[in-house]
């Protein structure tokens, strides 16, 4: 650490990483830079500099600037490298991303200029996140201005760790050397804020060509690399080889006998023989082999950054969207995650506003469930409102309809990120945060150790012998008001007095016991229905018939109460709209929920997911509460899983049974 | 990994996503070194099939040796292959420079087989590293109906998220090669045996570097007579590929306009 706090490395430091990284890079590997700053601090200047010193120009390119220059009454002016565009020229503006090859002795670069203009963020994003490291270039008589921190701040929140500052125009202040530790102490302090440092940083001028590729002798105060020696200094992508796997699955081919799953490896790797498991699917199966064309070049492993095309043991369903792990370390489930999002889009992003996700391959439409906090990126201030203007930054928590595999930015990068499309556009990218949200995963699986099931004695035949029929889950789903408790109480009613066995599990009722301790929060309301599955289940394992009548929205969680019963559940749906609903109202919550004191209530301003494949449909909008009853009834009578004498339920083996 | 291997699994990425977003698609094959490796690399991408039509947009006016190589690779590749034919250059705008006229006509057999063919997606084989103005390309760049590109209003393309929603009547060119410079194309060819039109190789002392129609496509001097001399001369040479191309130097912005007509 220097004095004014930054931290500089040595240009021996710098060439000593420089080329260890070298050697184990193999050949010359190309790296991607960024250049970023605000308007008018030098960019272009400072890469049209760059590849006059790396002598990267074509013949006569020099002597065209000078006369391009002349023309409009200017000295030698190198931002006319990258400006290709008439139109950019007469604005004098940059306007799109611009890339640019150069090359110094111990590798190769492509400079991505991204323009300053605060309107073309978007085009700064589409350059930058694609960057090895980044150079920020701070006018040394103006100091750092609002987009050098707003780039700053968005090359963080794009991943881009390496960052090395250029105090530009240093001619301008006479090579002041105490301007120069004033400006680095500035961008030194805000960039630490957002917990980011600065590899190095470097007066220059970019005009005149001080410390670009020579060392200065305007500068005998300052010890530290050239730009181009800090530019050799940084190291290329880390390893994501050593990562857990991610394939997220591109497409799956059928060209000829074999059924490729298609995708590149994100991180991690992959080898012939192991098990994947593919979320959110949950199916596993073995790879077989790692397809290739010419077909004589198969790999028997495959690691992060290749595109493959896998061939597994057994024909799975499987479709584009699903990400292949192993199974020891899969990416997590959920239908609600936290977001730091950049706003790209024209219209704000308001509560409750609806965008298609993409996150690797898979899509998903998403909706905005809350905005925590927006970040003012110059000043790093946030404060609470109800919309994210263009050009901002904000925490919010996205819902998804469907369940999404995704990752913690933090643990995982690439499966940790996403972009929001409305309309045709991409309107705004972010990074995902599971912080406090239960993994959907985690739900089903045992966190105890040392859990060994015990067999009963007796066998669902044997309490099927003396109750006179099986036992089983009848799930009523339905918005608030469809008539479920209702149905409930009169279906248990009826069946009771056919002399079956049978018990209701209500929502409210539950909530005053079992469930006490769960509020209404997403994540409550996913825990509280996994209790009531696992309760009915265990019901429905002694051999009675449980009915729930619980609104469970959700058909994730309804799917994994089924699987806690498997073979004896059974899903019905109570149907009616949400006008019938809400002019029922039983308990007044619609009136509520529209005065805006129940927040997410389903139907009004949280989304119910109707059953795709329900065993059995009732609309209480068409239907008397008799007629209902009775379809229930008869269903319960005739469904063989329910009859004693019929083909066993899929259920634990035993002893044969005694009656 | 090497950095050949690196640029080879990003393209095979980018054209499986054109494959599983866009439909009806075509590649564009202009028979240089550049849609050779594109082929090659959707073979890769397909597992040694190419399932979509690959498309010649033919001026009529290319050299001898390029329809040879036609005809041999569309058999030998078992392409699913499409000539389509470029108007008379009477129907193209006279007030143009004669090379910058000449490549609108093609520019016009390309609007005409998009329509004809009713395209969603085409892919093209241009490169960021060609031409200042095809620096600022997307990867996925959307065209309005008339085929012309807006440089001004592009969309945002970050985390290889394409752009893979547009509207109707608009289509997409997709750039599986835009990260590739030209070194990259004669290292990968030469590495993976792909055959080439053997124009480029020099002949008395000149050879081309880049293939256009016969009539507007000079030589370079060259002694390069192998895939491998071609590869030494480009690590030392500062010239530009396109230096040969006479619509290139008509005007200051004429690639430019043609680019924001429609041309590739």
């Amino acid at each position: 650490m220097k004095d004014d706090g930054t931290t500089t490395l040595t240009p021996d430091q710098l060439k000593g990483q420089a080329l260890a990284e070298a050697e184990t890079d193999g050949a010359r590997a190309l790296h991607r830079i960024v250049i970023v700053g605000h308007v008018d601090h030098g960019k272009s200047t400072l890469i049209g500099r760059l590849l006059y010193d790396t002598d990267s120009l074509p013949p006569g390119k020099v002597e065209e600037l000078e006369a391009v220059s002349a023309r409009r009454g200017m000295a030698i002016e190198w931002s006319f490298v990258l400006d290709a565009f008439q139109a950019e020229r007469d604005q004098a503006v940059t306007i799109d991303t611009t890339q640019i090859w150069f090359k110094t002795a111990l590798r190769d670069y492509v400079i991505i200029d991204a323009p300053g203009h605060r309107e073309f963020l978007k085009n700064m994003v589409s350059g930058a996140a694609s960057a090895d490291a980044a150079v920020v270039v701070v006018d040394a008589e103006e100091g750092v201005r609002e987009q050098s921190r707003r780039h700053a701040y968005l090359l963080h929140l794009l991943g881009i760790r390496q960052v090395a500052v250029v105090v530009n125009k240093m001619d301008l202040v006479d090579f002041d050397q105490a301007r120069f530790e004033q400006v680095s102490k500035e961008i030194t302090e805000y960039l630490e804020s957002i917990g980011a440092t600065p590899m190095v940083i470097v007066p220059i001028s970019a005009r005149d060509g001080d410390n670009i590729a020579k060392r200065s002798w305007r500068t005998p105060w300052y010890d530290g690399p050239t730009v181009l020696s800090a530019l050799d200094g940084f190291h290329g992508h880390p390893g994501v080889g050593a990562q857990p796997l991610r394939l997220p699955i591109q497409d799956v081919y059928k060209f000829d006998a074999r059924r490729i799953l298609a995708g590149r490896i994100e991180s991690g790797s992959i080898s012939v023989g192991d098990t994947v498991l593919f979320s959110p699917s949950n199916k596993t199966a073995r790879v077989r082999a790692i397809e290739a064309w010419p077909e004589d070049g198969k790999p028997e492993s495959a690691a992060a950054g290749e595109s493959v095309g896998i061939t597994l043991d057994e024909q799975l369903f499987v479709e584009r969207g699903e990400i292949a792990s192993h199974v020891e370390n899969p990416p997590k489930l959920t239908t609600l995650f936290h977001a730091r999002l950049f706003w790209l889009g024209h219209k704000s992003l308001t509560v409750g506003s609806r965008y298609k996700l993409k996150l690797l391959t898979q899509e998903a439409e998403v909706t905005v469930e809350s905005i925590e906090r927006i970040v003012d990126t110059q000043t790093l201030e946030t404060s609470a409102g109800d919309s994210v203007e263009r050009n901002a930054v904000a925490e919010v928590t996205l819902r998804s309809r469907q369940v999404l595999g995704l990752d913690d930015y933090g643990d995982l990068p690439k499966t940790g990120r996403f972009v929001l499309i409305e309309d045709y556009d991409t309107v705004g990218g972010g990074v995902i945060s599971m912080e406090g949200l239960p993994d959907q995963r985690q739900a089903v699986e045992v966190k105890s150790t040392n859990v060994i099931s015990v067999e009963h004695r007796l066998t669902a035949d044997n309490r099927a012998a003396r109750n006179g029929h099986h036992g089983g889950v009848l799930w009523f789903t339905g918005l608030s008001g469809a008539g479920k408790s209702t149905l409930a109480m009169e279906v248990e009613q009826r069946l009771f007095a056919k002399g079956y066995q049978v018990y209701v599990l209500d929502g409210d009722n539950v909530r005053r016991g079992l469930n006490a301790n769960l509020g209404f929060s997403p994540e409550d309301r996913t825990e509280n229905i996994r209790r009531v599955g696992e309760a009915a289940a265990l019901f429905a394992d002694s051999g009675i018939i449980c009915i729930t009548a619980f609104i469970s929205p959700y058909r994730v969680d309804r799917d994994r109460a089924r699987a806690s019963a498997p073979g004896r559940f059974h899903e019905i749906y109570i149907k009616a709209d949400v006008e019938t609903c809400e002019q029922r109202d039983p308990k007044g919550l619609y009136k509520k929920a529209r005065a805006g004191e129940i927040p997410q209530f389903t139907g009004v301003s949280a989304p119910y997911e109707a059953p795709e494949a329900a065993d059995l449909e009732v609309d209480t909008s068409t239907e008397t509460v008799p007629e209902s009853v009775e379809r229930i009834v008869r269903y319960v009578e005739n469904v063989s899983t329910f009859k004693r004498n019929d083909r066993k339920p899929p259920m634990r083996s035993g002893p044969p049974p005694c009656a | 990994m090497d950095h050949l291997d690196a640029l080879e699994a990003q393209s095979v990425y980018i054209l499986r996503e054109a494959y599983a977003r866009i439909e009806p698609l075509a590649m564009l094959w202009s028979l240089g070194k550049d849609s050779n490796v594109m082929i090659w690399l959707a073979r890769k991408a397909f597992l040694g099939h190419v399932p979509f039509p690959v498309m010649h947009v033919d001026t009529g006016k290319k050299f001898k040796e390029m329809y040879e190589f036609r005809d041999r690779y569309a058999e030998e590749w078992k392409l699913d292959f499409l000539r389509e034919v470029c108007p008379p250059i009477e129907e193209i705008d006279p007030s143009l420079p004669p090379a910058a006229r000449s490549a609108a006509r093609k520019t016009e057999g390309l609007r005409q087989a998009i329509a004809k063919h009713e395209l969603k997606g085409v892919i093209a084989g241009i490169r960021r590293d060609e031409q200042a103005t095809r620096a600022k390309e997307r990867v996925f760049s959307p065209r309005g109906e008339t085929g012309a590109w807006d440089f001004r209003d592009q969309p945002p393309e970050f985390w290889d998220q394409y752009k893979t929603d547009f509207p109707p009547g608009t289509h997409i060119r997709i750039h599986p090669l835009l990260h590739w410079t030209e070194l990259d194309i004669w290292l990968y060819t030469q590495r993976e045996g792909i055959p080439i039109v053997p124009l480029y190789l020099s002949k008395d002392g000149k050879r081309y570097r880049s293939l256009g129609d016969e009539d507007i496509t000079n030589p370079v001097d060259s002694d390069a007579a192998s895939i491998a001399d071609i590869i030494k001369e480009l690590q030392t040479t500062n010239t530009s590929e396109r230096a040969g191309r006479a619509m290139d130097h008509e005007r200051e912005d004429a690639f430019e306009r043609l680019r924001a007509t429609g041309y590739m």
